[in-house]
């Protein structure tokens, strides 16, 4: 076998597919925080305390109710995106037309009472989450293995991210969203319900969030502060993507990924610090981001 | 000033399809209309003319309802609507061109078309609305944006069109346009009056507005504190001179 710069395929290759499913994560969630920051202005700062509880959600509905993983994907967004369009309802409506500073302190304050109440609740040591047995085991690729769950991941999060992006470029309700993003209050001369949208695009930004918590579930333990964890690397990647882009989040999130899966390979001392380096060069030099347009 | 204001109250003989009765509104602690005053009838095509500044941008966007804070009354089609927010005073049958167009950059040619729903049976369907500005067909695919100023301005028309709304506000659509432009929307405006089209026209260019306008609301501060007829145009020139700072 081959060995490029004196690393093997099989460190080269698994930490690359370390990195890509560290780039679905990144991608799918900064792709809900691109759609809510586009249309909301708000940026979401308990993002990652909403992916979080989309994994305690999973890991609650089989504790509790015996509902295993498939269903969790799909009950537990749900769930956790209702709770977005009550937080929406309740208080980020009431903050339209102050500045975006404010809907940041509201949802950082949120962030640390959701990820409070869940440490008070089940502690910080983690709680164990199974991988589904239809995805069990893995499979021998020649130059590398290949875990069946995290090949899942991958491909389910690509499919979220092309669903969605297909849904706001193709789609009327898409169009609806677009043009709210640049003109809320013509959109509305239209006839068209600009607050409704508002509240099911920030249920939908916090489902997605919700959606990326169950499929880390059987990955990391679950755990109130892995959304903390996280959240920061997310934001730089929305920053580098261009903030509000969609396109740009999923293309950014996936990218970076790699990059900080290469950059463990061939120096790991700068791994957890090279995207926020890239953050620093993306906005000395286009500070839009890479996808972003200049106001 | 009394007898500008009566002859404001006595326009016009029919049921007016828009009433505008002591209209204020304020952006922010900024009370810009202090009381406006005005009839509009059925088929009617009436501009506000006014110096810039004067509240003719701010009394369009106080109908459509896109200015929330507006006291007064505002009845359309005798349903009162200055409690209603923009969508619903969309949805009773009033379409909005703003200035500047309101184009969205991120939507093609053929979205910002059929963005606007059909709010009422009686819009014009696409295949007539193409005949109306052919120039709109073959740019379907097109970036919004990417249109001329006056193709921007006919997509900017054409897309309320659609939707059934038979009161139109338009808000200075020749503005920075070529004179042959200019002249295209006149034919526009003049076809859409045939059609039965309520027209309110936000102009500066006042000779434009006498091209295809009944009558004509001075504004001034705040207040409409003249209504000229369309006839009786030439006989009141200077005056309008002096109104507009000619």
């Amino acid at each position: 076998m081959f060995e490029l710069l004196g690393v093997s395929p099989q460190v080269l290759f698994g930490q690359l597919l370390l990195g890509l499913i560290n780039g679905s994560f990144y991608a799918v969630l900064s792709l809900g925080l691109a759609i809510i920051f586009g249309l909301l202005n708000i940026i979401n700062f308990a993002h990652g305390a909403q992916y979080m509880m989309g994994a305690f959600v999973a890991w609650m509905l089989l504790q509790y109710a015996g509902i295993g993983y498939w269903w969790a994907l799909l009950i537990a967004p749900v769930l956790v995106g209702v709770t977005g369009i009550v937080i929406e309802r309740l208080f980020l409506s009431r903050l339209q037309n102050v500045d975006h500073l404010y809907g940041l302190l509201l949802t950082f304050g949120l962030a640390l009472i959701i990820q409070g109440v869940f440490r008070n609740q089940y502690g910080v040591s983690g709680l164990p989450y199974g991988i589904p047995p239809e995805l069990a085991g893995g499979r021998n690729l020649g130059f590398m293995f290949l875990p069946n769950y995290r090949a899942w991941v991958v491909l389910a999060a690509l499919v979220a991210c092309i669903a969605t992006w297909l849904v706001i470029e193709r789609t009327r309700l898409g169009a609806y969203l677009r043009a709210a993003t640049e003109n809320a209050p013509l959109v509305g001369a239209f006839g068209i319900n600009v607050p409704l949208l508002v509240t099911v695009t920030y249920g939908f930004g916090v489902a997605l969030a919700a959606f990326a918590g169950v499929l880390a579930a059987p990955i990391y333990a679950v755990n109130p502060n892995m959304g903390a964890d996280l959240i920061i690397v997310v934001f730089a990647v929305v920053v580098i993507g261009g903030m509000g882009s969609i396109l740009g989040s999923i293309i950014t999130g996936f990218s970076l990924g790699l990059i900080e899966g290469l950059t463990k390979v061939f120096y790991p001392e700068a791994s957890s610090t090279v995207i926020f380096v890239i953050m620093i060069l993306v906005l000395l030099v286009k500070p839009a981001g890479l996808f972003g347009r200049a106001a | 000033m009394p007898e500008a204001a009566s002859r404001v109250l006595s326009q016009p003989a029919v049921a007016p399809l828009l009433s505008v009765k002591n209209l204020q509104a304020w952006y922010g602690e900024s009370h810009v209309l202090h009381g406006i005053n005005f009839d509009v009838a059925p088929g009617e095509v009436v501009t506000l003319l006014g110096r810039n500044g004067a509240g003719k941008t701010t009394t369009l966007r106080s109908i459509i309802g896109i200015l929330r804070k507006r006291t007064g009354s505002i009845s359309f089609d005798g349903k009162e609507t200055i409690r209603l927010p923009a969508r619903h005073i969309a949805r009773l049958g009033i379409g909005y061109v703003p200035e500047e167009r309101g184009i969205f950059s991120s939507l093609s040619v053929a979205e910002n078309l059929v963005l606007p729903p059909v709010v009422k049976p009686g819009g014009m369907t696409q295949e007539q609305i193409y005949t109306l500005f052919p120039n709109i067909k073959e740019r379907l695919s097109s970036q919004g944006t990417k249109l001329s100023g006056g193709e921007q301005q006919m997509l900017s028309i054409a897309r309320i069109l659609r939707t059934g709304a038979n009161l139109l506000l338009l808000d200075e659509p020749t503005e920075g346009l070529a004179p042959v432009i200019v002249e295209q929307i006149g034919r526009t405006i003049a076809r859409l009056k045939q059609d039965g089209f309520t027209i309110v026209l936000v102009e500066q260019n006042f000779r434009f507005a006498a091209t295809v306008a009944d009558r004509h609301y001075v504004v001034e501060q705040g207040r409409v504190i003249d209504m000229i007829r369309n006839d009786e145009l030439d006989a009141n020139i200077d005056k309008l001179h002096g109104y507009l700072g000619v």
